[in-house]
C-alpha cells in the first residue's frame, strides 16, 4: 500500500505505540483487499473493548484489564499497550445488556458487570455510547459522500443507500484501530465505481406498509446475495422506518450493503444514473406470488398460535414506532401467558420516557429496553415456545439461535398477539 | 497399493492466485459451496457451522484448510473467526473466491495463510478430503486428490 507521510509517522510509532499497533492492523487488512492506500474518516461505528466472559478469561494472564482486551483483541497485537484517547467521532453500536434492565434479560450479575466496566474504559477513552443499531436515529447522521467505517449491517446498508454516505461493512478490528488513526483502505464501497447497481428488482404489486417493505428487503437479499440491487416499478416512496425495514431485511437473507431506488434514493436520481456504466447482471420479478412466497418462508417456522413472547425493535425502533405500539395497544393490557419486549436505543428511551410511553408499556404489561435485542443478547423471556415479531430480519435471527417458533406479521398483529396470547396473522 | 493408484496419489494440481495472509500451511481440505456467515453461523468454541440448513451444518473446520466462495452476513466475521483463534479451533489455511472485507479482516485476524484469485474455481477443483498445501507467499497452492 501507498501511504501518505502522517500515515508512514503513524506505523513508525511517531504518535505512540498504540497508534502504531493499530495502523499495522490497518495494513494487514488493507494489503488483504488489495487496497493500495487508505482513506481518512472521523466516522466509525463499532464495538470498542466489548468483551465477555471468554475474553476476560483467555486475557487473565495478561492482566485482563480492558487496555488488554483493546490491545490483544481489537487491534489484534501481541503486546498490550495502554489506549488513548481516541482522536475521531466514534460510537459504540448495540451491545448485550440493558444497563437497568439486564435482570429482565435473564443476564448474570457478572455479564453485566462486564458490560458495564468496559463501558466506562471505552467512554473514558473518548467514544460515544449510542449503544444502537441505529445510530443515525441517536444523532450520528452522515451526510452525502461522508466517508465512514461502520459496522452492524442493517447501518451500514443505510448509510450508503439512504445518506449517500460512504462505508463498507467493517468488522471490530478494523473500526476499533480507525478511531485511533482515522483512516480505512480505500476500497468498495468508498470508490464511486464501486456504488452502481449490478441487479433490477422489478416491484410488480403493492409495497406500501412496513411489512410489505420488509417483505420486498428479504426477497432482495434472496435474489442479489451480495450484490447491489436496484428497485424500480410499483412501490410506494418508502420513510425512515420503511428503509430501516428493507434494509435490515436485505442484509439479513443476503449481504446487502447498498441498494438504489430508482428515482428515489441520492444516487439513483434516474434508473440509467443507478447502473452507471453497468447492464443488470439479472432481473427479478417482485409480484403477488413471490410476495406470499417471501411471506410463507419468514413463517415457515411457525406452527403453533398460542404465542407467548412478542419482541419488537429490530432494527431498534424509532420514536414514532414507539408511540404506535402504544396507540396498537390502547386501553388493553398485555395476556398474562404473553410477554412484551420493546427495543430502542437510550436516547429515543429518553424521548419516549418524556412522553410518558415507557410507562404506558410497563403499565400495559410490556418492557421498554435499551441497548441490545434478543437475537444480539441471546435472551428470551423463561419458556418461550412461540414468538411473534414484525421484523424480517429478526425472524431470520431468533428462531434459529433459540430453537423457538416464530411468526412474522405487522406491528398491529404482533400487539394484538401479546394482548390475546394468540396468532392472527393475515396471509397477504 | 497398485502402480496406477500409486502415481495418481503423485499427482498434483497446481493453482495459482494471491496471497491475502502470508505464510505456508498444509492439511485436509474442508470445502463448501455455500458462504459462511460469521456470528450466529458459526460457533467459535468448536469450529462447528452451526447455521440452519447450512450443508457443513455440524461440520467443524478445526485444523482444515477451509474453501469456501466467502463472507456472509453480520459484520461480526471477524471478531468469531478472531475468537475461533483464541479457541484453537480456526482453519489451518483459507481459500476463498469472493473478496469482502468481511473475509479479508477474518482472514488477517485468524493469521493462518489466506488466498484467493485463483486461477481455477477452488471450489470445483478441491474436494473435501484432498491434501492441499497453501504457499501463500509464493502465491501457489498445491492439491493431492483424496485416494478413495
Amino acid at each position: 500500500m501507498k501511504l501518505t507521510d502522517s500515515e508512514k509517522a503513524m506505523l513508525d510509532g511517531t504518535e505512540g505505540k498504540a497508534c502504531q499497533k493499530a495502523m499495522e492492523l490497518l495494513v494487514r487488512y488493507g494489503e488483504a483487499l488489495g487496497a493500495d492506500r487508505f482513506i481518512e474518516t472521523t466516522n466509525i461505528a463499532g464495538v470498542p473493548g466489548s468483551s465477555n466472559p471468554f475474553l476476560q478469561n483467555y486475557y487473565k494472564d495478561a492482566g485482563g484489564g480492558y487496555d488488554a482486551i483493546f490491545s490483544l483483541f481489537d487491534l489484534d497485537s501481541d503486546e498490550v499497550i495502554e489506549v488513548p484517547q481516541i482522536k475521531t467521532n466514534g460510537c459504540h453500536l448495540q451491545g448485550g445488556y440493558d444497563p437497568e434492565n439486564w435482570e429482565t434479560l435473564g443476564a448474570k450479575p457478572e455479564a453485566a458487570r462486564i458490560s458495564r466496566e468496559s463501558e466506562e474504559f471505552i467512554a473514558d477513552h473518548g467514544v460515544k455510547i449510542l449503544k444502537t443499531c441505529t445510530p443515525y436515529l441517536a444523532g450520528n447522521v452522515p451526510v452525502m459522500g461522508e466517508h465512514c467505517a461502520w459496522m452492524e449491517s442493517s447501518a451500514v446498508v443505510y448509510c450508503n443507500s439512504v445518506l449517500g454516505a460512504r462505508t463498507n461493512t467493517e468488522g471490530r478490528e478494523s473500526t476499533s484501530a480507525a478511531m485511533l488513526t482515522g483512516v480505512i483502505p480505500d476500497w468498495g464501497f468508498h470508490r464511486d465505481d464501486y456504488r452502481y447497481g449490478t441487479h433490477r428488482i422489478d416491484v410488480d404489486v403493492e409495497v406500501a406498509s412496513v411489512m410489505d417493505w420488509g417483505m420486498l428487503g428479504y426477497f432482495t437479499g434472496d435474489a442479489v446475495q451480495e450484490h447491489i440491487p436496484v428497485i424500480t416499478g410499483n412501490h410506494d416512496e418508502p420513510d425512515l422506518i420503511r428503509y430501516k425495514h428493507f434494509g435490515a431485511a436485505a442484509a439479513s437473507s443476503g449481504g446487502v450493503e447498498m441498494y438504489h431506488i430508482a428515482g428515489v434514493t441520492p444516487e439513483a436520481e434516474s434508473l440509467e444514473a443507478a447502473f452507471g456504466p453497468n447492464q443488470p447482471v439479472e432481473v427479478f420479478r417482485y409480484g403477488e406470488e413471490e410476495r406470499r412466497r417471501v411471506y410463507d418462508e419468514l413463517n415457515s417456522v411457525g406452527d403453533n398460535e398460542d404465542v407467548d413472547f412478542v419482541m419488537l425493535g429490530c432494527p431498534h425502533y424509532s420514536l414514532e414506532q414507539i408511540e404506535e405500539a402504544c396507540r396498537l395497544i390502547g386501553d388493553r393490557k398485555i395476556s398474562d401467558n404473553c410477554r412484551l419486549w420493546i427495543f430502542t436505543s437510550r436516547a429515543v428511551k429518553m424521548l419516549a420516557d418524556q412522553k410518558k410511553y415507557t410507562q404506558i408499556i410497563r403499565e400495559a404489561g410490556g418492557v421498554l429496553l435499551t441497548d441490545t435485542c434478543s437475537a444480539i443478547s441471546q435472551s428470551i423471556p423463561p419458556g418461550t415456545r412461540v414468538a411473534a415479531l414484525d421484523s424480517a430480519k429478526q425472524t431470520h435471527y431468533l428462531p434459529a439461535f433459540m430453537g423457538i417458533e416464530a411468526w412474522f406479521g405487522t406491528t398491529k398483529e404482533c400487539i394484538d398477539a401479546a394482548v390475546g396470547a394468540r396468532w392472527n396473522g393475515e396471509r397477504p | 497399493m497398485s502402480t496406477d493408484s500409486a502415481l495418481q496419489a503423485e499427482q498434483k494440481i497446481v493453482l495459482h492466485g494471491r496471497k491475502v495472509v502470508a505464510g505456508c500451511a498444509e492439511g485436509e481440505a474442508l470445502v463448501t459451496s455455500e458462504t459462511i456467515s460469521g456470528w450466529g453461523g458459526v460457533n467459535p468454541m468448536d469450529g462447528t457451522v452451526i447455521e440452519t440448513r447450512h450443508e457443513l451444518r455440524g461440520t467443524s473446520f478445526k485444523d482444515k484448510v477451509l474453501v469456501f466462495p466467502g463472507a456472509k452476513g453480520s459484520s461480526g466475521w471477524s471478531a468469531i473467526f478472531h475468537m475461533a483463534r483464541l479457541a484453537g479451533t480456526a482453519p489451518k489455511a483459507m481459500i476463498f473466491v469472493e473478496m469482502t472485507t468481511k473475509a479479508a479482516l477474518g482472514a488477517v485476524v485468524v493469521r493462518a495463510p489466506a488466498m484467493t484469485d485463483l486461477d481455477q474455481d477452488p471450489i470445483s477443483v478441491i474436494e473435501t478430503g484432498d491434501w492441499v498445501k497453501v504457499d501463500a507467499d509464493n502465491g501457489i497452492v498445491e492439491i493431492i486428490k483424496r485416494k478413495d
